[in-house]
């Protein structure tokens, strides 16, 4: 071997830097480590899994998800798809999906709006404003979810009027303790003309949007985004629509032998659970609006000022970009809980997955590993979905250090 | 929430335990000194704690009867209270040894979740309870009303059924316990309230104000009543049984609480028999001798705790009805100790 070009193994070398046992090596002692570590939580999975397996089988409990296309033979409250008691328990499933992600949907977007109120009256230079949106927080946030759904579910009941004596509507609505309901519109065949009217206008907007902008950046002239862009998407679709001769007609409720029967029903489980948790969730996000505009410092405003800029183009250009960076994460955490939240809504008989799967079907079925197992993964998958497109906007959002 | 983590230990429990809790039940009793009794908790007549604490109840009193079996001592006895909906996963993760929450009897609570049910303790059937102000005199015409019902029991898939089979349309409110489901139908929520018969005569009574509410005369459903034990464990589940059975016979024969000490003395080869002077009839079960002797004395026969829960001896005065001894016209009948 010829020593000036092999590698280094000579007598004196190998004293002077001895060629450690692979063990001590500290790279190779982490990997093992951690291969060792996933084999042991490995192993307690699979034990555990083969245990429980091995434990229903004994105690002749029925196992497997054969029970998906079983005949479910109970009745739901609020059906977004069609679903009758001869479908299976896999429709119900996706009934309490979908009612679990409406009322998480519908709370996120609502609790949103009051929040950034809430939040920046409680910053508010009017004393009386700060005060009450300081109180609304501070009593609102340390009482238990439950107790307020538990409120509200009865306030609700309570306070509205019986089926015999509903509230009428403007309009042809209801209002009792069964419920909210309106009359449903419903398009007749000449409606598709406002359709692709309503289609045509968004996709213009967006183009115009976008010169637009490529315009402002080549030139710095503005062009009048916001009323080209009401125009295109609403004014444009009314005016076909009313060219088309208003094909649109209403459903509306009326008076049974029991209840109130055809237009939009909003249950009052629903309306409950959702004040419930928008007012719960809202109190939390009012502080974290507030947490984020103080985090800005105040000569951001005034070197904004000194430029020329005017309060409005001041807030919505320099505070609210910078107080975003602030707010987004811990708002993420806020939208996290009210999804998780809304699984309480099985104390006030809404129904939602919890209620619906983890609570009838398990029941019937008797398959509690099972139907835990998917309602978790059910739960995980929307936190992960609605964090990771919170992390996108956070990315759009975050300080982008040159 | 208290179910919630009921399910996750069970499932904890079945993935960990290599042990699952099925044979041996009476040793771990036994060795436990008490015996965890599944019991309901809101039920007039069948399992319910007065202010003091203190259960009564037909369901109760079953419990109360075992644990006088096995230990001597009626008050030997931890009562679970559960809900309709987690019961059986309470009593399949070992939480309670026995389930007497007037439970009905069907095929696939008998196979699929892993139960054995010793018998029938109460033929019920369901029904409705409407308020007077509606002059509903029949279920038949509650086309379209709202039902305020309880999850996690048979009467969701009957009422379903019912409506479907009569093709009447149905709005199902379903809550979690019928506590709930009581106070909503009281609230207004709800058109009825729809339960086992006997359960709709005791909420009825817990009403505020019970005359302006009705009971329909409809029966839908047939609801044998029972208490369950887990699969699989041949012993235990001959002592459930044999514990209902002693208490029926002992009302055929005419043993009670009060003549039991008497009856020691009777001739009467089947007295002989059920109060164990005369057979290995309690051995055989792997309990004392005088497992029956020790039922009468501290609890009494089955007539006894129908009258003093349900019957004329309570306030909720239900007639004995299906629930009679067969000798009587109903459908009450155990096989002979012998």
């Amino acid at each position: 071997m010829n020593p000036s070009t092999g590698p280094v193994t000579t007598g004196a070398f190998e004293t002077a830097k001895p060629k450690a046992p692979l063990i001590y090596n500290p790279k190779v002692r982490g990997i093992a480590f951690q291969v060792l570590l996933c084999a042991a939580i490995a192993f307690l999975a699979w034990g555990a899994i083969s245990n429980a397996v091995e434990n229903l089988a004994r105690a002749n409990v029925a196992s497997g998800f054969g029970f998906w296309d079983q005949t479910a033979g109970f009745d739901i409250s609020q059906t977004l798809i069609d679903y009758a008691t001869t479908s299976t328990y896999g429709r119900a499933f996706w009934v309490g999906l979908l009612n679990t992600l409406l009322v998480a949907g519908l709370g996120v977007v609502f609790a949103t709006i009051l929040g950034f109120v809430v939040g920046i009256a409680r910053l508010s230079r009017n004393w009386l404003v700060a005060r009450m949106a300081g109180f609304y927080v501070e009593t609102i946030r340390n009482l238990p979810l439950l107790l307020q759904l538990l409120f509200w579910y009865n306030a609700v009941l309570k306070a509205l009027p019986g089926v015999r004596e509903s509230l009428a509507i403007p309009g042809g609505g209801f209002l009792n303790n069964r419920g909210l309901f309106l009359p449903k519109p419903e398009l007749l065949p000449g409606a598709h003309w406002m359709q692709a009217a309503l289609v045509c206008g968004i996709a213009g907007a967006i183009v115009f949007g976008v010169w637009a902008r490529r315009r402002q950046d080549r030139t710095g002239e503005r062009a009048p985004v916001l009323w080209v862009t009401l125009a295109l998407v609403i004014a444009l679709p009314l005016v076909v629509f009313a060219l088309s001769g208003f094909p649109l007609q209403f459903q509306y409720p009326e008076s049974g032998r029991f209840n109130i029967r055809g237009g939009v029903e909003v249950l009052p489980e629903l309306m409950a659970l959702l004040f419930g948790l928008v007012i719960y969730t809202a109190a939390f996000i009012a502080e974290v609006v507030r947490a984020g505009i103080l985090s800005v410092p105040k000569g951001q405003t005034e070197a904004a000022y000194s430029l020329g800029l005017r309060p409005g183009p001041t807030l919505r250009l320099v505070v609210v970009p910078q107080a975003m960076r602030v707010i987004v994460p811990p708002l993420t955490s806020q939208y996290l809980n009210l999804t998780k939240n809304s699984s309480l809504a099985v104390a006030i008989g809404y129904p939602d997955l919890v209620q619906i799967f983890a609570g009838t079907v398990l029941n019937q079925t008797g398959q509690a590993v099972e139907v835990i197992v998917i309602t978790m993964a059910v739960y995980l998958t929307i936190s992960l979905v609605t964090s990771g497109l919170m992390n996108l906007y956070n990315r759009r959002v975050a300080l982008v250090e040159r | 929430m208290q179910s919630v983590a009921i399910r996750v230990a069970l499932a904890a429990v079945l993935g960990l335990a290599a042990s699952a809790a099925s044979a041996q039940t009476l040793n771990t009793v036994k060795s436990r000194g008490v015996l965890n009794c599944g019991s309901n908790g809101t039920l007039a007549g069948f399992g319910l704690p007065d202010a003091q604490g203190r259960w009564t109840g037909l369901d109760v009193d079953f419990c109360r009867a075992l644990a006088a079996a096995i230990f001597n001592d009626p008050s030997k006895v931890k009562f679970v209270p559960l809900t309709a909906k987690d019961r059986f996963t309470a009593l399949q993760s070992g939480e309670v040894d026995v389930l007497a929450r007037n439970t009905t009897w069907t095929s696939s609570r008998d196979t699929t979740l892993g139960l054995n049910f010793i018998g029938v303790n109460y033929y019920d059937g369901q029904g409705f309870m409407v308020r007077k102000a509606l002059k509903v005199n029949s279920a038949l015409e509650l086309n379209d009303a709202a039902a305020c019902v309880q999850q996690g029991t048979t009467t969701e898939l009957n009422l379903a059924d019912y409506f479907r089979a009569n093709k009447m349309k149905l709005k199902t409110v379903t809550f979690a316990t019928s506590t709930e489901a009581v106070k909503a139908y009281d609230a207004g929520r709800c058109d009825a309230y729809t339960t086992d018969a006997s359960g709709l005569a005791g909420e009825r009574l817990r009403l505020a104000n019970a005359n302006d509410h009705i009971i329909l005369p409809e029966i839908i459903s047939k609801e044998p009543l029972g208490p369950v034990v887990r699969h699989g464990d041949d012993q235990w589940f001959d002592i459930v049984k044999w514990t209902h059975y002693a208490m029926v016979n002992a009302e055929e024969l005419g043993v009670t609480k009060a003549n039991v000490d008497d009856q020691l003395k009777s001739d009467k080869p089947d007295v002989k028999r059920l109060l164990g002077s005369e057979g290995k009839h309690g051995e055989a079960l792997g309990l004392a001798n005088d497992w029956a002797y020790r039922i009468l004395k501290h609890v009494g026969n089955y007539g006894e705790v129908f009258e003093r829960n349900v019957g004329q001896g309570s306030e909720l005065k239900i007639a004995r009805g299906l629930n009679a001894l067969w000798t009587k016209g109903g459908l009450q009948y155990a096989p002979p100790i012998r």
